[in-house]
């Protein structure tokens, strides 16, 4: 084992660990009112560990991607998947302070300084899930995300709904890590090893029943973990509960992480067995489509809504996993980034809508007509739920684009055709939105000032989303092309 | 032309449009109002432009540009004379409709004149799009600023309606979109002009026609895909309704002439039946819907339903008389609805309501008005000498070589046309003066008669002088047929010619000469 080249290949990770350890005992002797050093601090370790793989994403990575054995792959697959989390979780860091420092925190106003460690090193489980080449580090990586998930979505202790949201997190996550692991288990028992590689050639040939469970037990885990539809109970509740910053955080950075896990283990572990779990994969997708448009039709918390949003837009993003090609992967990953853009836009803009005193507004009741009394946000707002519904000229239907050419082109027209079709019962709550900001007579309760951070972050993400997005189309897919091909180089 | 005119033509009304967002309500709009006029005016002129430079004969497509900006397709446009007239047809009407927006419409002024300046790069981008996906994407975009412009300056029902129009509407062309992913991955090409050369395989040409077909039998609409259209007019401001029956409705019969028909020519022929018996059904039924109706701009939506019936048989007749005659129709149709609902504004700006019974007599207080009133009905009922005349004749008697049938119950569609059109305006413009804040309201004044002289003036051009519009779309339309003419149903009308007889024809055949 070439030790300094393993530890060149896992810089990143070795910064986010270095620089959580440190930060921690900064926020052991400094305490909260070292909370906004320590969250610049981490939101440059993240900057540094994303710089880090910038020759890789650039020049491609070199031959040899495996670190530690097997334990390990970096590769542009794993690449472009921490860019995009990293940029994620920099954005989610940005925004919390005006969030904690204000009434909107309750009993508990204040940033804690545990708060940023505690992103870094869910961050740091991430990049580990991404890059895993082996169960074992699947397995570590999910759980140092999750532990550190679990708390971030109770972190305002007093506050009830807070700390329903970690403990419903806590228990449905632990069934699902539970799951996940019996089937990692059953594989290794039925095939003799933990890798992927040697999990794939012991799955050859025709599927045992013992590695059929396996299969199918490892892939309900990964679907909890994404939450797709049977799977995706949790998410509602969790989104609505947690704290408004951790829940951008959560539909954001998690959520890629875990889709690009998922995406690696089938491709990699699973993808001698293609007919195995395509059909799984196609029932998840068209379920979380529907069910995740159906089930936001009525919500009135926006939260909640923007839960099933992500439930929704999880099934088009396992649209391009059913297909099962390079071509599919790389279309999951322009969504992935795309979708990341609109999801912290839309969270943003949550942050934004406060009374005079700081408190956060969560309902549509509470957004009539924003249009007339804010009419930067309604405005941004409205280019980020058409993006999110779909049509074009925003970025968001390049995204669906993406996905159901790969899809047609891969032959599964009536498959496409289906999925399409339900697609137009989530534009009806996205355009809900719209009308709420436009058409209805206001409210003006909205009138709280935001911060700059806010401010940037929203232009931001709505620039990025309207049509000037599509100018970046062709670099984005050449480099989710690169990452979707590295996954699929003989094995 | 090295000089990119399409995409000029776009960003004009696009500068404007980010204009307006920003002065908002300055000046309680006036701001907003003046960029408006000034770039929608600009935009008209680079048109009248565009039509001069058009070389009539010349090449196929014209004013090409490309430009390789996007992953997945390109952007690419180009004209041919279908596009050209279509786009003037835009230009045109959009001025009328800033300044018939003028008076009327006093909140959010400068959100208001941006959605419809965002409106018309989306219109000619869509006449214009030489991408499939491009196309796609001005299509399917139009339904944002439409869906803001019912919803916020509509009427009391405005939730409901712009709901319905823009569902309705997303419904029916998502399936387009699968259906063309599935072309260019079968061509290999997203390229317009290259897929309209392209023999698709007969059984996929069902299923992609159906798809299509969706779409724009939604846009068009035909019955009983309707429903959203009576709703959306009748509750759209009237420069909303202007748009909406004066352009948007053509997108779809633009759709039918630019893909389905060339691309799935097969198709076409083997779906033809269904598209006369829906467009048979429409000229009877919503004809008769029309003469019942009790709100003006509900009768004119329900006989826009009607002509554009008359288009699509004409599309579908196989034959270049009801080709040119759906493409008359549809710019005729497209002045003269629009003019109509101007018309309803009009009065409705003096007494805020559409309903019939509340005017009568407004000849007698608005006499210039009620002659440009007279003017449009009668084009709209297809008068000889008005624009509407020229394309019911051709649609008609190129239907009439397919099917005498579809001729005879759509020829019927005239005959009803003039009832609820003469019904509507005897009870409106003539008759005694029952109402007496109907009888108060005066005359048009200088800003409408700028609305309605140059659509007048153009109706009557049309009506005089048609040939000034066939010309650019001759040669398009004459390659659209010989393409399509290998595939075109059979005909019932094509009598076996009898041998021509010597002599005169009254001559009488007689015995034998010198019998007497």
């Amino acid at each position: 084992m070439d030790f300094p080249a393993s530890f060149a290949l896992i810089a990143p990770e070795l910064i986010l660990t270095a620089s959580g350890l440190l930060l921690l005992l900064v926020c052991a002797w400094g305490g909260d009112k070292m909370a906004r050093p320590v969250a610049i601090l981490a939101a440059a370790a993240l900057f540094g560990a994303g710089f880090m793989l910038v020759p890789g994403l650039h020049f491609g990575t070199g031959p040899d991607t495996y670190a530690f054995g097997t334990l390990i792959k970096v590769d542009s697959f794993a690449l472009f998947a921490k860019a995009l989390i990293y940029l994620a979780a920099i954005g989610c860091l940005m925004i919390a302070p005006a969030f904690f420092n204000s009434e909107a925190a309750g009993s508990e106003k204040g940033l804690r300084a545990e708060y940023s460690v505690l992103v870094l090193f869910a961050v740091l489980g991430m990049s580990i899930m991404v890059s895993a080449a082996d169960f074992i580090t699947l397995y570590l990586g999910l759980e140092l995300n999750s532990l550190a998930a679990y708390v971030l979505a109770s972190i305002l202790r007093q506050d009830q709904r807070s700390a329903e949201a970690g403990l419903k997190y806590f228990v449905l996550g632990a069934l699902a890590s539970g799951i996940l692991l019996y089937g990692i288990s059953l594989l290794y028992g039925f095939t003799g090893g933990t890798d992927f590689v040697s999990v794939r050639t012991g799955l050859e040939g025709d599927l045992s029943t013992g590695q059929l469970f396996g299969l199918i037990f490892v892939m309900a885990g990964l679907a909890f973990k994404i939450a797709a539809v049977p799977f995706h109970m949790w998410t509602p509740d969790v989104y609505e509960g947690a704290p408004t910053p951790v829940t951008a955080f959560f539909s954001t950075a998690p959520k890629v992480a875990a889709v690009a896990l998922t995406a690696r283990v089938v491709f990699e572990v699973f993808g001698g067995q293609v007919l195995a779990w395509q059909q799984i994969v196609m029932f998840a997708a068209l379920a979380s489509i529907v069910f995740g448009a159906l089930g936001a039709i009525g919500q009135e918390n926006l939260k909640r809504l923007l839960a099933y949003s992500s439930i929704n837009n999880v099934g088009f993003i396992l649209l391009g996993l059913a297909v099962a090609n390079a071509d599919g992967a790389s279309a999951m990953l322009v969504y992935l980034f795309i979708y990341v853009v609109m999801s912290l836009g839309s969270f943003v803009a949550l942050l934004m809508l406060r009374s005079e005193d700081g408190h956060l507004y969560e309902t549509f009741a509470d957004i009539r007509g924003l249009a007339t009394t804010r009419p930067v946000i309604a405005w941004s707002l409205l280019v980020l739920m058409f993006s999110l519904a779909g049509i074009p000229p925003l970025l968001g239907f390049f995204s669906k684009f993406v996905i159901f050419k790969a899809t047609v082109e891969a032959g599964l027209v009536a498959f496409a055709a289906i999925a399409i079709a339900a697609s137009v019962i989530g534009a009806f709550y996205y355009i809900k939105f719209v009308k709420v900001m436009f058409f209805d007579d206001a409210v003006d309760v909205v009138k709280g000032k935001s911060g700059n951070a806010h401010w940037a972050l929203l232009i931001l993400t709505a620039l990025i989303v309207s049509p000037l997005g599509y100018l970046m189309t062709q670099s984005l897919t050449d480099l989710a092309d690169k990452a979707a091909q590295s996954l699929f180089v003989a094995v | 032309m090295d000089f990119p005119i399409l995409t000029t033509m776009m960003l004009v009304p696009l500068a404007g449009a980010i204009l307006c967002l920003f002065v908002g309500n300055q000046g309680d709009g006036a701001a907003a109002r003046g960029i408006a006029l000034a770039s929608t005016l600009a935009t008209f002129a680079l048109g009248i432009l565009l039509w001069v430079n058009y070389d009539i004969g010349g090449a196929q497509w014209q004013f090409q540009e490309s430009y390789d900006l996007f992953a997945g397709f390109s952007y690419a446009l180009g004209i041919d004379g279908i596009s050209l007239m279509l786009i003037m047809l835009s230009v045109f009407l959009m001025p009328i409709c800033v300044l018939a927006s003028w008076e009327a419409i006093t909140k959010r002024v400068g959100e208001y004149m941006a959605a419809f300046l965002f409106m018309e790069v989306l219109m000619i981008g869509t006449f214009a799009a030489q991408d499939l996906f491009l196309f796609y994407i001005f299509f399917e975009a139009g339904l944002i600023p439409m869906y803001l412009i019912i919803g916020v300056w509509g009427g009391d029902n405005r939730i409901y309606a712009s709901y319905k129009f823009f569902l309705y509407t997303l419904l029916g062309s998502v399936l387009m979109l699968v259906a063309m992913f599935w072309m260019t991955a079968t061509a290999g090409t997203s390229d317009i002009p290259t897929l309209m050369e392209y023999p698709f395989p007969e059984g996929a040409q069902t299923w992609l026609w159906l798809a299509f077909f969706a779409s724009f039998a939604v846009k068009v609409p035909m019955w009983p895909f309707h429903t959203w259209l009576p709703d959306a007019h009748v509750q759209a401001p009237t420069a909303g309704s202007v748009i909406l029956a004066g352009v948007l409705l053509k997108l779809g019969g633009y759709g039918f002439i630019r893909f389905s028909l060339p691309m799935f020519p097969e198709a076409s022929a083997d779906f033809a039946w269904l598209v006369f018996i829906l467009s048979m059904i429409a000229v009877i039924y919503t004809s008769l819907v029309a003469l019942v109706q009790a709100d003006m701009k509900k009768l004119i939506a329900y006989s826009s339903v009607a002509h554009m019936a008359i288009v699509t048989v004409g599309l579908f007749a196989f034959n270049v008389q009801g080709l040119e005659g759906a493409m008359l129709i549809m710019l005729s149709h497209g002045l003269v609805s629009g003019a109509l609902f101007l018309c309803v504004g009009v009065i409705y700006d003096r007494l805020h309501t559409r309903e019939i019974e509340r005017y009568g007599g407004l000849s007698i207080n608005m006499p210039y008005y009620a002659i440009f009133f007279l003017l449009f009905t009668m084009a709209s009922i297809g008068l000889p000498g008005t624009s509407g005349f020229v394309g019911e004749f051709l649609s008609l008697a190129g239907i009439y070589q397919t099917s005498s049938l579809v001729a005879l119950i759509c020829t019927t569609g005239i005959i009803l046309g003039a009832a609820y059109m003469l019904y509507l305006y005897r009870r409106v413009a003539f008759g005694a003066q029952k109402n007496e804040d109907a009888a108060a309201m005066s005359d048009i004044r200088p800003r409408e008669w700028a609305m309605m002289v140059p659509i007048a003036a153009v109706v009557l051009w049309m009506g005089v002088y048609p040939e000034s519009f066939l010309a650019p779309m001759r040669e398009d339309i004459r390659v659209l047929n010989a393409q399509i003419a290998d595939a075109a149903p059979a005909s019932d009308a094509e009598l076996d010619a009898g041998t021509p007889r010597d002599g005169m024809a009254n001559a009488i055949e007689h015995e034998a000469e010198g019998a007497h």
